[in-house]
């Protein structure tokens, strides 16, 4: 009825029907968002807030300059994540290159560099020579994950390509196809394996293992997408290139002061 | 761990750590011959069936019989080579649309169940109907099983018989494409490896299956048919070589326009890959490829085959144009076997560095040693053994002559 | 519907739906959650234990070592870069200590010359210096400033140092051209020596009215190369006469 519906509130009457229907719709829109509100305020007061991977995306840095090809990230990373110690395995490694007047370029990885360089190099007419580490680049676009026939390996939502032991077939297709050599098969679990920017310590707010044990600092790891990450410096004031980036599989671990004889 | 160490040791250049293993070794270079010669025994049945060559009319079934039995054999390299053979099932659960390894289970069921088998049963459903009332024992009850209920004989039931099999042949055309094309696009896509990574691997690889497969018919033909004391063909065998020189020249112009198109563009990976080919694949791929396998069957099948006049370039008697066909085939599967070889081993003797070269070492026994591999190339001649027991590609029911 | 079409039509059911039932049991149950992937595979990958603590862990319970580390030569080297994984050190210290390093092969692992390395990093000659010593004898790893103050270049600047060796330049102290404050020894990233900025500046020597031995080979600066520094073309440490 007409006047059911007329404002009434000043004659101190009940609220009008409309009036009470609106409040309800109201109340109820905003409750879901005020809970979830007080149930991230108790998730931050009790140190628990689950960890949401839509609000990271993890890249590294290597700033070639700086390393001294003493090995101890390949050592941490095979301690830190039981890769097997035979010297077909690695997760990680170092190799050395020197570039030689001549034009000739020498490279080499003895077990992948993790108990350093014992044979040092003769340095008559030598041009250049350093260290480069190397790992999975977690590629934004990684051949591996389009090549994988099942969906074992994958990657998050975070920007790290990961391998499902308990999935993973073991047809190395995925071997095949990484451009840059860091998959392997663990002989134990018969399944495909790689560097995993040490998953389980990124989400805990740790660094991976060989981030933590290098001594020069040639190794940084950090979100891409926060300004106040360690990368978004080292991206702005360093060149930065990648590996073979006409494979156009856009890895997410960023060298400076690479050097062309780099493969 | 001991034959990785030796590899190790005989590692010149730089390869990148973890390329000390060689992933995929004699049961990945197994697969492709297995499904080449199934490719090659079905598109020789297509001659017949679709393209009316008469002549080959004696090999129509043991064509049929032949891919069957190779396409039965063929996914045990591969069970055999995965590190969870238990798992596989999960290429059919959760297939990654986007690998091309994913669409092995599809295409391979389609083409078992919708070609090949569906093929086989419309041609030989009136023979099982025939034989099963003939016979006695345990034939008649496995001819009976194998007519799935379909007995009839009536000529409409016969003229769909013919029209469904002609059909299904036409589907299998590009299906036998697919088939071992798919197998060829595995590795032409892989964009990491500059040796496969072409447009032309999965022509190049259809081809030479088609090579291998024409070849090994006119073997088993021949073999069969002399086995059987019954005379051979020679109109029959004529033409199969024939077609044999034709693929092959198609086969070694398309080989040749891959090597050429490599060393006219010389991009970086020229150098590692003129290393790889002048040293660790010399023997198999300049000898047993390219001289053995190619060019002497091609230039045998140019002199004697009826490819250029009706008689062969050299007129030879019958006995003697025999041995030859029969030897020049056996080349063309050494040959066709180690462009298999080139092609997956070859691939990853290379390091990815592009600086540096390693070996391959395969033993005798474990599930990728030679014998293995040996018994997984043997097994389709036992199951053609049994599918020629059970489905005789010549004996000829009374009533109606064989369809074609 | 011939009779044929009708068998097959009816096997090929069978199949389907005997295929259907089989994926509906096998599929596992988390996939295809987040993208094409088990997301129990990234519960099972979180649960792998933890090997390194961190170096932030370490100062908690080693605040002296901590400190004086912190402000010294080695502070972006890690505690557990040389004592190992120390994550079940921390959760029983005295059932799991850690391994001390003191013998003097460890050090050279890092400080052993290699021309590979980075100029201006510290090495030295592990046979040479001071042989048969324990490093830990002079350097405290965790303060690890050298007892005395090196007396030579060539202790940071091996390659250069060998490669002036080598050359003509030999005689030259490094100083003779690169002015180099005292505290450059202690803080050597703070307080930097300098480089010559001018051709001048070997014209002092190679001019051709300088002063200096009539072996030293002259170049009149007004003609010879103008528009370049004189050490694009000639490495001032093993300068060779180009052609």
């Amino acid at each position: 009825m007409e006047e059911g519906k007329q404002h009434r509130a000043e004659s101190g009457e009940k609220i009008s029907e409309e009036r009470r229907t609106f409040l309800h719709t109201c109340l109820l829109a905003a409750s879901l968002p005020l809970l979830a509100l007080w149930a991230k305020v108790v998730a931050w007061a009790s140190g628990e807030a689950p960890y949401e991977p839509r609000e990271h995306y993890y890249g590294m840095g290597v700033d070639v300059d700086r390393c001294i090809g003493c090995g101890r990230c390949a050592e941490a990373c095979k301690r830190e994540n039981d890769v097997p110690r035979e010297p077909f395995y690695f997760r990680t490694w170092v190799e050395r290159y020197v570039v030689s007047s001549d034009g000739e370029t020498k490279v080499d990885s003895p077990d992948g560099g993790i108990a350093g360089f014992p044979a040092t190099v003769s340095e008559k007419g030598i041009l250049r020579t350093f260290f480069v580490p190397k790992l999975c680049n977690h590629c934004a676009k990684p051949p591996c994950v389009q090549v994988c026939p099942v969906g074992a390996t994958f990657s998050t939502e975070d920007g790290v390509v990961l391998v499902d032991k308990e999935y993973c077939i073991g047809c190395r297709y995925c071997i095949q196809a990484c451009p840059y050599g860091a998959r392997f098969l663990d002989p134990r679990t018969r399944t495909a394996d790689k560097c995993t920017f040490c998953y389980h310590r990124a989400v805990r707010g740790l660094l991976p293992a060989c981030v933590e044990v290098c001594p020069t600092g040639a190794r940084m790891f950090g979100e891409l997408r926060q300004r106040s990450s360690p990368l978004v410096p080292f991206m702005r004031l360093s060149k930065v290139q990648v590996l073979k980036p006409h494979l156009n599989t856009e890895p997410k671990v960023y060298y400076a002061n690479l050097d062309r004889e780099v493969r | 761990m001991q034959p990785l160490q030796e590899v190790l040791r005989q590692v010149v250049g730089f390869i990148y750590p973890n390329e000390v293993e060689l992933h995929w070794g004699l049961l990945i270079v197994v697969y492709p011959y297995i499904t080449g010669l199934v490719a090659g025994a079905f598109i020789l049945a297509s001659l017949v069936r679709v393209f009316n060559v008469r002549e080959l009319q004696p090999t129509y079934r043991l064509s049929l019989l032949t891919a069957l039995a190779y396409l039965l054999a063929a996914p045990l390299p591969l069970l055999a080579h995965l590190g969870h053979p238990q798992r596989a099932f999960e290429i059919f659960l959760t297939p990654n649309l986007r690998s091309a390894m994913a669409m092995f289970g599809f295409v391979y069921a389609w083409y078992l169940m919708v070609v090949l088998l569906l093929e086989i049963w419309f041609d030989y459903r009136k023979d099982l109907v025939l034989w099963s009332q003939r016979e006695r024992g345990v034939m008649r009850w496995l001819h009976r099983l194998l007519t799935l209920g379909a007995t009839e004989l009536s000529p409409g039931a016969l003229h769909f018989d013919q029209n469904a099999g002609r059909v299904i042949t036409i589907i299998g055309i590009p299906s036998a494409f697919l088939l071992h094309g798919y197998v060829g696009f595995i590795f032409g896509s892989v964009k990491a490896n500059p040796w496969w990574s072409s447009v032309l691997m999965p022509i190049v690889f259809l081809f030479s299956a088609i090579v291998s497969g024409i070849a090994l018919m006119l073997l088993f033909y021949l073999v069969g048919t002399l086995l059987r004391s019954k005379p051979v063909d020679m109109v029959c065998l004529d033409k199969l070589a024939m077609f044999l020189f034709y693929a092959q020249v198609l086969d070694f112009s398309l080989e040749m326009l891959d090597f050429i198109h490599r060393l006219y563009e010389a991009e970086e990976s020229i150098h590692i890959l003129a290393q790889l080919v002048s040293s660790r694949l010399f023997l198999s791929l300049v000898v047993l490829q390219a001289l053995l396998g190619t060019l002497l069957p091609l230039v045998v099948l140019a002199l004697v085959s009826p490819a250029f006049r009706s008689g062969g370039l050299l007129a030879l008697p019958a006995e003697l144009r025999r041995l030859l066909y029969a030897g020049a085939a056996i080349l063309i599967q050494v040959g066709i076997f180690s462009t298999r070889w080139n092609v997956v081993i070859g691939g990853q003797l290379f390091s990815k560095s592009l600086r540096g070269l390693t070996v391959y070492k395969t033993g005798l026994l474990g599930p990728e040693g030679l014998f293995v591999s040996g018994f997984l190339l043997l097994l389709p001649l036992l199951f053609l053994l049994l599918l020629v027991a059970v489905l005789p590609p010549w004996v000829e029911a009374e009533q109606h002559p064989p369809a074609g | 519907m011939p009779q044929q079409l009708t068998r097959l039509l009816l096997i090929f059911a069978v199949l389907a739906s005997g295929l259907a039932l089989a994926r509906h049991l096998l599929l596992p149950e988390t996939f295809g959650e987040r993208g094409y992937y088990r997301t129990a595979a990234v519960e099972g990958i979180l649960k792998q234990p933890i090997m390194y603590a961190g170096r932030e862990r370490c100062a908690l319970c080693h605040t002296q070592i901590a400190t004086a580390h912190a402000n010294a030569r080695h502070q972006s080297v890690a505690c557990e870069a040389c004592h190992g994984p120390a994550a079940a050190h921390t959760e029983a210290p005295t059932d799991n200590p850690l391994p001390v390093p003191r013998e003097r092969g460890y050090c050279s692992l890092c400080h052993g010359y290699d021309p590979s390395r980075p100029t201006g990093f510290p090495q030295i000659d592990p046979v040479a210096h001071n042989p048969l010593q324990a490093c830990v004898s002079c350097h405290n790893p965790h303060q690890p400033e050298p007892p005395h103050i090196p007396e030579e270049c060539s202790v940071c600047h091996g390659a250069i140092a060998r490669t002036k060796a080598v050359s003509v330049h030999v005689l030259l102290p490094c100083t003779r051209c690169h002015t180099t404050p005292r505290k450059h020894k202690i803080t050597p990233r703070v307080a930097r020596a300098d480089k010559p900025q001018s051709r001048e500046f070997c014209g002092s020597c190679h001019a051709v009215d300088a002063r200096g031995p009539k072996e030293t080979p002259r170049v009149d600066l007004e003609t010879h190369h103008r528009r370049y520094l004189c050490w694009q073309c000639h490495d001032p440490h093993h300068p060779r006469e180009l052609d």
